[in-house]
């Protein structure tokens, strides 16, 4: 029976603030989840297996044996072009510093997975939409060349809406700048996986994230260069539902696989036994003199 | 609408058909033809002396400006090679063999349509992943028989059809890229009209990047910034303000290494004597790059790209000493 409209106003302006934090409503299918149960399913919906974004240290969190030891960090956005419009670019990286705990859209370190040493970077939605300005692109550049001094293999989280404008040029830059590093580090026959988790697109789309040797879609995912909106626009027609998921992608022969979020970490462990001589690479992250192993 | 097309009716096309009248004279007074010619000198300062970033923006669309495919014919000789073996044969990226200023190169340009017909067939300039699959393989040919490559880049920007999705163009641009990074011959892409963001960069991740004057290079249309930003594409020529795309603007950051002056109005105004001095440019950087060795050209190529990055101080002094 339909709630009537007066009832469910009432019933909204009844939650408070404190039952709000509690409790997350899933997008895809309405269900009111516990927050406590979400975060302990790894933020998938307990009901219809809906992923929600992930933030770069809860990812990390559910992927690391142990420590993580992160590296970049010294690598802050500046203001390039002296960028104002509603806000200055300052005052927006400043609100989504806050807002994120986070001093750039991507995380990257040292950690174990199951006892293999890797370079992982985690890519954040939450920061500017993931997008890749200067500090996104010297952070994997940078990732990528320490990965390559001590032979690591390399995984890459993406979540990106593409080339940050507000950095104008520099950001295509970036563009080229990642894709150089991942060629040289590629080219010395180390690994290099990604995995592109929603959203991933635009400048990130069509430089590292299918660059990889193996490129694994999470479950769900929206991947793709042009944006939906964008192709939605230009074409003047509504688009089908799957298009641009990781399912399809899948179909289309694009990424290796897709993988739930259940199954994300047990999948590369696997997938860097394939690839990787663990006794090769297992002294590697003593040349981290941080890592207490 | 463009606002250069626009300009240049009215007075300037009135005082052109007066000249052209009285050149045909030959009998006629030649102190009126020189005081009309300095005149016309006078509302061509006037018009199109300094131009605004959007402004710019528009003559880089100019529909008389010379293409990618005006450069490639004032070549010495040129043999197109066609298509990404796979698909299909992508009109909107011409790649071929051809002789510049007596050298053997591999060719790459981004092509747009003078009219309608034309456009269709060059998908309006905007390349899909075919293209770059071709562009890509012959980037892959010019290394292996030691070619330099040459790029022209025109495109409002990748092509984001559902069939450009449909075949992977993300991965078709990052294999662009990285078979550039991989090459162990020279590449100068030059920058002739618009460069629309990672479909333009596909083609010119290079060792010298040349830029006309009047052209653009930027991370997004300013459309599609102003939509991305704003959610309104009219504002474009604000979004064009910002976004510092212009030549003498991306010099300043290192990102264009070379700056090719365009006629007083634009480079339509003399085609011929601006992609000859275009081409005469490409020969330059050649015959710089040339001498040096496969391992230093890449090892150069890297670093040229690893410094932009400006990380506020550190980046910002690297700069500065790059530029002097």
């Amino acid at each position: 029976m339909a709630i009537p409209d007066w009832l469910r106003r009432l019933r909204d302006r009844d939650v408070s603030a404190e039952d709000a934090a509690l409790w997350t409503k899933c997008p895809s299918c309405g269900e009111m989840l516990y927050r406590k149960d979400l975060e302990a399913n790894l933020s998938v919906c307990t009901k219809c297996n809906h992923h929600f974004r992930m933030s770069a240290y809860d990812r990390i969190n559910t992927l690391v044996d142990g420590d993580f030891v992160e590296i970049g960090m010294e690598f802050l956005p500046g203001d390039p072009l002296g960028w104002v419009d509603k806000r200055s670019y300052p005052e927006k990286l400043e609100a989504d510093r806050l807002k994120s705990n986070l001093t750039e859209a991507v995380v990257t370190g040292f950690a174990t997975l199951d006892g293999f040493p890797v370079a992982l970077g985690v890519m954040d939605f939450s920061f500017r939409g993931g997008t890749m300005g200067t500090v996104v692109g010297e952070r994997i550049t940078n990732l990528l060349e320490e990965a390559r001094k001590r032979k690591l293999p390399c995984i890459v989280f993406t979540a990106s809406g593409g080339a940050r404008m507000e950095e104008g040029m520099l950001a295509l830059m970036q563009m080229a700048k990642t894709t150089q590093a991942v060629e040289r580090f590629m080219s010395d026959g180390n690994l290099f996986v990604t995995v592109l988790t929603d959203p991933t697109t635009g400048g990130v789309s069509a430089s590292f994230a299918f660059q990889s040797d193996l490129i694994v879609g999470e479950a769900r995912a929206s991947i793709g260069f042009a944006g939906r909106r964008v192709i939605e626009q230009t074409l003047r027609q509504k688009l089908p539902d799957n298009f641009q998921t990781a399912e399809f992608l899948l179909e289309k022969g694009h990424i290796d696989m897709v993988v739930t979020r259940a199954e994300l970490r047990a999948t590369l462990v696997r997938l860097l036994d394939y690839a990787v001589d663990r006794k090769r690479v297992a002294p590697a992250l003593k040349a981290v003199p941080e890592f207490a192993l | 609408m463009n606002v250069i097309v626009e300009r240049e009716k009215g007075p300037l096309q009135e005082l052109e058909a007066r000249i052209a009248a009285l050149r045909e004279r030959e009998t006629g007074d030649s102190s009126d033809l020189r005081d009309l010619e300095e005149k016309y000198r006078i509302l061509l300062a006037d018009l199109f002396g300094n131009l605004t970033p959007w402004e710019r923006v528009n003559m880089a669309r100019h529909p008389k400006r010379p293409f990618a495919g005006d450069y490639v014919d004032a070549l010495d000789q040129f043999d197109e090679l066609h298509g990404d073996r796979h698909l299909r044969d992508d009109r909107a990226l011409v790649g071929g063999l051809a002789k510049l200023r007596g050298r053997r190169v591999v060719v790459l340009a981004q092509q747009k349509g003078r009219d309608t017909k034309e456009n269709i067939r060059r998908n309006f300039g905007m390349v899909s992943p075919e293209g770059y699959r071709k562009a890509k393989r012959l980037m892959e040919f010019a290394s292996r028989f030691g070619l330099p490559i040459v790029t022209f880049v025109d495109t409002s920007g990748a092509d984001p059809g559902i069939a450009s999705e449909e075949h992977a163009q993300s991965e078709a641009i990052a294999s662009c890229l990285v078979a550039l990074s991989k090459v162990g011959v020279p590449v100068v892409a030059t920058i002739v009209g618009e460069g629309g963001s990672g479909g333009a960069l596909a083609i010119a991740l290079a060792d010298r990047v040349i830029m006309a004057e009047n052209a653009v290079y930027s991370v997004a249309s300013p459309e599609g910034c102003a939509a991305i930003l704003w959610g309104d594409a009219a504002r474009a020529p604000e979004a064009a303000e910002r976004l510092k795309l212009t030549s003498a603007d991306l010099i300043g950051f290192g990102i264009v290494d070379r700056a090719i002056e365009e006629p007083l109005g634009g480079a339509h105004r003399d085609a011929p004597a601006f992609v000859a001095r275009v081409l005469d440019a490409i020969d330059q950087e050649l015959r710089v790059l040339e001498p040096r060795k496969s391992n230093e050209l890449r090892d150069a190529r890297y670093e040229k790209f690893r410094r932009i990055g400006a990380w506020e101080n550190e980046s910002r002094a690297r700069l500065a000493t790059a530029l002097t």
